[in-house]
This record gives C-alpha cells, sequence and structure tokens, in this order.
C-alpha cells in the first residue's frame, strides 16, 4: 500500500473526530437571523476563532448551500461572497494577491458591507470621471 | 510613508480603495482574535493611526523566527502592518552593515526616544559577553542601552522569552530571557520556536490600534492568543475525553486520528493558538499532522523529559497523585503548568490608553 493511500484512510477515519460544533453554529445563525428580521441587527462570525475538525467546516458549508448571490471582488487580492440558500445569510472568504485564505467569515445581513461602493471611493471615482471629462 | 503620514493616508496614497481597506480591517480583526464586529472600531483606529519606529534585535537566535514572519501565508495584511511601522534597525533584513547599520539603531532611539517598539528574538549569554556580539558590542550591552528609550519591548520566540533552545541544559553561554535583564519596561512575550507569524503581527496592530500593549498572562504572553490551551482547543479532544488513545505512531488509534496524549502531546499544558490559527496557509498544525505537541511556547521545553513522554511522568516535582493513568492526565497538565507559571516573573501590562469598550464608544 503506497504512502498516499495510508493517509488517504488516515483522513477518512480522522473524520470521526469531531468537535460537535456545526449544530450549534447553525442555531447561532438561526438567531442571528432572527435579529436580523426584528431590529436589523448584523451578526458576523469568524471561522478561523472556532475549533472545527478538518471536515467540519465543509460540513457546515455544505448544510447552508448556496443561494443565489456569488460575486467576486478584486480589493487587495480577490474576496468570495456567497449567499447561502438561506437568504440573509452569506460567506465570505478573503484571499490575499496568492490566492490563499486570510480570512473566512460567515455573514448574517441584509447585504454585506464590501459588496455596496463605498463613500471615499465614490467620491474618489467622481474626481477621476470629472478629470477625464475635463 | 513619512512618520507624520497616518496609515489611512499612506495606503490611499498606494492606491488602496476603502473597500480594500475595509478588507484588510476584516483580516486584522480575525488576525487579533477580535470579534468581527469590531470591524468597524478597527477602521476608525487604524485610518488615524501613526508609524511606530521599530528596533529589532536579534542575539543568539537560528533566524526562524525572521524566517516564520517573512514567510507567512498572508502577506497582503502583514505586508501592509510592515508598511505601517518603520523598521529602523534590523540586522539580517537591512543593507547597511557595521558602522552604519549602528548609526541607523542609534538615531532611531535618539529620534524616537521613549516612543519606539523593541523587538528581540534569541537569547542573551552572560556567561561571557564574546559568545555573541553584534558590531563588536555584546548582547546584554546593546539591549539594556536599547531597551532604556523603549515604550515596550517585545520577546519574540521562546529563547528571547524563556531562554529557548540555548539556555537548555547544561546552557554553556549563561543564556537568559530577555525578562531577566530588563525589568522596568512593559514586556510582551510571544513565545514559540517559532512563534506563528500573525501573533507577532496582531501585537503590532494591537499597539497601533489602541496604542498599548494587550492584555497578558502570567508568563507575559499576549491572551488573545495564548489563553487557551492547544488541549482545550484540539479538535482531537473528544477522544481524550472519552479515553481514546494512540498508544504508537501506527496503531489503530493512530490511524483513527485518537488522541495523541500516551505519545507525548504536550497539549494540556502547552498555550498557543496553534489548533485554531494553524499553520501553512491555515492548513493544518502538528496534531492534526499526527505529531504530538512538543510545547515549544512554553519555559524550558527543551528540557521537559522528553518529547515522546507522556506529561503524566514528567521529571520535575509534581504531586504525584496527578502524575498516575490517563484519567489524571488533566490534573497532571494543570500541575505541570503551574510548575512552569511559578518560574516566571509576572509581567506587568501597563499604559491602558484606548480599550475595545472605548473604540465601540466610538469618539
Amino acid at each position: 500500500m503506497s504512502c498516499m493511500t495510508d493517509t488517504a484512510v488516515l483522513k477518512v477515519e480522522a473524520t470521526a473526530s469531531l468537535t460537535h460544533n456545526v449544530q450549534p453554529l447553525l442555531h447561532e445563525i438561526r438567531h442571528a437571523l432572527v435579529k436580523l428580521l426584528d431590529d436589523g441587527s448584523y451578526t458576523a462570525i469568524d471561522l478561523r476563532s472556532l475549533p472545527l475538525a478538518p471536515v467540519e467546516e465543509e460540513q457546515l458549508l455544505d448544510k447552508l448551500g448556496q443561494g443565489e448571490v456569488y460575486a467576486r471582488l478584486h480589493a487587495l487580492g480577490p474576496t468570495e461572497i456567497v449567499e447561502t440558500r438561506f437568504p440573509g445569510v452569506w460567506v465570505v472568504v478573503h484571499f490575499n494577491n496568492d490566492n490563499e485564505v486570510i480570512g473566512r467569515f460567515i455573514e448574517i445581513c441584509d447585504t454585506p458591507a464590501l459588496l455596496r461602493s463605498q463613500q471615499d471611493d465614490i467620491r474618489q471615482g467622481l474626481e477621476q470621471l470629472q478629470s477625464q471629462l475635463a | 510613508m513619512s512618520k507624520d503620514e497616518t496609515l489611512g493616508e499612506a495606503l490611499r496614497r498606494q492606491g488602496v480603495t476603502r473597500r480594500g481597506f475595509l478588507k484588510f480591517c476584516a483580516a486584522t480583526a480575525s488576525m487579533m482574535a477580535l470579534p468581527p464586529s469590531m470591524v468597524p472600531a478597527i477602521a476608525a483606529a487604524l485610518e488615524k493611526a501613526r508609524r511606530p519606529s521599530v528596533i529589532w534585535l536579534s542575539f543568539q537566535e537560528c533566524t526562524g523566527c525572521i524566517e516564520s514572519l517573512t514567510r507567512s501565508h498572508s502577506p497582503t495584511v502583514e505586508g501592509l502592518i510592515f508598511d505601517a511601522i518603520s523598521l529602523d534597525y534590523q540586522h539580517a533584513l537591512q543593507a547597511a552593515a557595521g558602522s552604519a547599520a549602528e548609526a541607523a539603531r542609534e538615531t532611531a532611539m535618539e529620534e524616537n526616544y521613549g516612543k519606539y517598539i523593541l523587538i528581540v528574538d534569541g537569547s542573551i549569554p552572560l556567561a561571557n559577553p564574546g559568545y555573541s556580539t553584534i558590531a563588536g558590542i555584546s548582547n546584554l550591552a546593546m539591549l539594556e542601552e536599547t531597551a532604556k528609550g523603549a515604550a515596550a519591548v517585545v520577546s519574540m520566540g521562546s529563547c528571547a522569552a524563556f531562554g529557548g533552545i540555548p539556555k537548555a541544559k547544561p546552557n554553556p553561554t549563561g543564556a537568559v530571557s530577555v525578562g531577566d535583564i530588563i525589568k522596568d519596561k512593559p514586556i510582551i512575550n510571544v513565545p514559540g520556536c517559532p512563534p506563528i507569524p500573525v501573533v507577532i503581527t496582531g501585537v503590532l496592530a494591537h499597539f497601533l490600534i489602541f496604542g498599548t500593549i494587550p492584555e497578558l498572562d502570567a508568563l507575559g504572553r499576549p491572551m488573545a492568543y495564548y489563553g487557551q490551551s492547544i488541549h482545550d482547543r484540539c479538535y482531537r479532544r473528544p477522544f481524550y475525553d472519552k479515553g481514546k488513545f494512540a498508544n504508537t505512531f501506527d496503531d489503530e488509534g493512530a490511524k483513527k486520528g485518537w488522541c495523541l496524549y500516551k505519545l507525548g502531546c504536550k497539549g494540556p499544558t502547552t498555550y498557543n493558538a496553534c489548533a485554531t490559527t494553524k499553520w501553512n496557509d491555515g492548513t493544518s498544525f502538528p496534531i492534526e499532522a499526527g505529531h504530538p505537541c512538543l510545547g515549544c511556547s512554553e519555559p524550558d521545553f527543551w528540557d521537559g523529559g522528553g518529547f515522546y513522554k507522556a506529561i503524566s511522568t514528567p521529571t520535575e516535582d509534581i504531586p504525584k497523585a496527578a502524575i498516575y493513568a490517563v484519567g489524571a492526565g488533566a490534573a497532571a497538565g494543570l500541575a505541570l503548568g503551574a510548575l512552569n507559571r511559578a518560574k516566571r516573573d509576572k509581567a506587568v501590562a501597563e499604559h491602558v490608553k484606548t480599550t475595545i469598550d472605548d473604540l465601540e464608544k466610538g469618539d
């Protein structure tokens, strides 16, 4: 048996070791959605701050699924923003310029702030347009 | 970037958009283990942050700490943090050498007296000053001279924080830590062999955002990263609780990914962020790769009685009640941790200027 196969066996069997944090996280998201509906409260969960077994993050993202919106930004490296099949629940993944993940968040809101045009950027864009037209 | 320019101004000058800046702040909050709800407050503080001078001294070390930092997996964020400081002296990275380099250090000290951050990696030999010198200056003399005008000292890596491998028995050079010499300055210990790169940038970001040093534990380590044991954050912890252990590296337990406690894992007595921050692009950490934690962020880890000996059979004087049986592992962990902690003076966290509560209130 090759080393690769051994590794695969180890990985598959190690999946039995779970932190059981997926279900509580889903409940936290449920509570956040209730708050969002009640008073518009924004909630963000930093997935890097939680102990999750190697497969649990995948399980969580599988359970959340993918909804209608997929956006890819380019600001200091790419960022992927995906609305899950539960409207108001977004998965936001930041990459650096080498396409390495530098942050992974679940945001519960109507629109993640990064998707909106920012006042400073709008002002700068206006100046550029004006100088182009001058 | 001039010293009077704020970080926000500098980033805009470099063409970083507001959207990019917000992303940078989100990654910084994650790096500092702060809640994402703090991002707007972090953005407001970093926008106004001014560039601090940093002097970095390397003594008895292997350069692994600098390798860890410069090869870290998030160069975008860490590059920006480093753009936000003025690294005025680091003899492994700077182009200048000899008297020109020393002149740069002296100028930085003079111009920023009382305000600069001093980072030290490596331990200091006291047995004979000739064991380690820079430009003919002993490590001890250089440390004492440079620390005098520092606002705070960061002991980077286990050698600077606790003496590390140079201090391992029989300690031929008489190596000591920075904290053994400097007593009148706030010292932030960032141990690890090497330390996790985001921890050092997290400490710098904290200084930029809050203008003070982060909350520290009894060993002078930032609580945000060293507040919990590897064991408490380990995804294999459920197996420990069920008493399921690997007894060898190739037995059924090892293949099933069971707890590595019996193979010498020092996770229960080791405080660090490896289990959540992880290494190599967040890919994994030693336990996830099937190897026990060595405890490299704890004092005297090299002399802990063997990397592959379970901590329930330590060489130090720990109450016998806590020594036997895997079931008593947690108690043994606590006892060993307490013994280790008792070896160090408590580092004093001073200069509290801004708190999270202050930032949340806004200005």
